[in-house]
């Protein structure tokens, strides 16, 4: 019973969950509302620190986190792939819709005013976890990080050598999180 | 078979290695499918974008869906978007059975400071590549320096500024004779 009540709530969630990064979030609050048993608002927010500090898309992380902590691994199975089936069938209908529209004039034109848009959203998307990094907010006091500031600008920096634009994220990745403990971020 | 595992294996990876939601995953989509494979152009990626930021669902399940679905039908859109899936849900599961307090941890802490320090500067390079190649008219980037504004500053939701500028566009360049 347990399981088919995760389904239901999480496919919920992912059916009525739009525009990503924590767009889970609100029916996350409510999940915990309806079942005061499954995970409490505080669990919930640790929750939410972990899932943004791991690998992988953060709403998929939330279910995975929450359907574990309801019901073990079957839960997290459960919820997770709850979560990612509307997903999947929405855009499995989306993908012919706009085949059969994409000669159309309005669509194309609609698609190349979102093109410009969509870079902007990224940039918003980019300045709000570099404003997360760089700027500790402890006891109501921000502090801007300078060393995190200054290795932001250095990262940046090396990217831009063409034969660097080469390299694989992942070695950037990696060298971040040796130079976080070698620095003591 | 071949490419079924290859869509699997490269957004395993991609799963893997997408530290802070949905748009942190373009750097890494961007090498995997479009560098690497072929499996669709800068722009085609970007409409992905767009139409995940609009549909209902986790952008990046929705991104990895419709790749899937682009090379291989419904069977490929099903091996990609578990498999970008697969290592939030076995990450998780270890963090969540090991470690109760796993953030408590300084090194890891440390570890992942520096992590997001690296992802937003691979956002950054991201944006600056995005920004040459689609601000290429004052209208052009008048257009992302207003979405930037709303989203960033303003705090309008993305799926406005999405809606509202697909209209415009549809209204604008849509209504001219060569689109």
């Amino acid at each position: 019973m347990t399981y088919l009540l995760l389904a239901y709530e999480f496919f919920k969630a992912g059916l009525f969950a739009i525009g990503g990064g924590l767009a889970t979030l609100p029916y996350l609050m409510e999940m915990s509302r309806a079942h005061p048993d499954w995970f409490t608002l505080d669990q919930l927010m640790n929750m939410i620190a972990i899932s943004e500090s791991t690998p992988g898309p953060i709403g998929v992380n939330m279910a995975s986190f929450a359907g574990f902590h309801v019901a073990g691994i079957p839960g997290a199975i459960v919820a997770t792939f709850s979560l990612i089936l509307p997903s999947y069938l929405v855009i499995l209908i989306i993908v012919r819709i706009v085949d059969s529209f994409r000669d159309n004039r309005r669509v194309a034109g609609g698609l190349r005013g979102l093109h410009p848009a969509v870079t902007g959203l990224i940039a918003a998307a980019g300045f709000s976890v570099l404003w997360a990094s760089v700027v500790h907010t402890t006891d109501g006091v921000a502090q801007f990080q300078w060393l995190a500031f200054v290795l932001f600008l250095c990262f940046f920096t090396v990217q831009q050598f063409k034969p660097l634009q080469k390299l694989h994220p992942i070695l950037y990745i990696a060298v971040g999180a040796v130079l976080g403990v070698a620095l003591n971020l | 078979m071949k490419l079924l595992w290859d869509l699997f294996v490269s957004f395993v990876l991609i799963g893997t290695m997408t530290f802070g939601g949905g748009y942190a995953m373009l750097p890494m989509l961007t090498r995997e499918i479009v560098d690497k494979h072929g499996w669709a152009t800068h722009e085609e990626l970007l409409n992905y974008f767009a139409i995940g930021q609009c549909t209902p669902g986790v952008i990046a399940v929705n991104t990895a869906t419709f790749i899937g679905y682009r090379r291989k039908g419904a069977l490929g859109a099903a091996v990609a978007t578990v498999g970008v899936a697969l290592p939030s849900l076995i990450i998780i599961v270890i963090i969540a059975s090991f470690l109760s307090n796993f953030m408590h941890i300084a090194w890891i802490a440390h570890a992942f400071a520096g992590v997001r320090i690296a992802v937003c500067a691979l956002i950054a390079s991201t944006v600056w590549g995005l920004y040459k190649r689609n601000a290429n008219t004052w209208l052009n980037a008048g257009i992302a320096l207003v979405s930037f504004v709303c989203v960033a500053l303003v705090g309008i939701s993305p799926i406005y500024v999405t809606v509202a500028f697909a209209v415009f566009g549809a209204l604008y360049y849509g209504g001219r004779k060569k689109a």
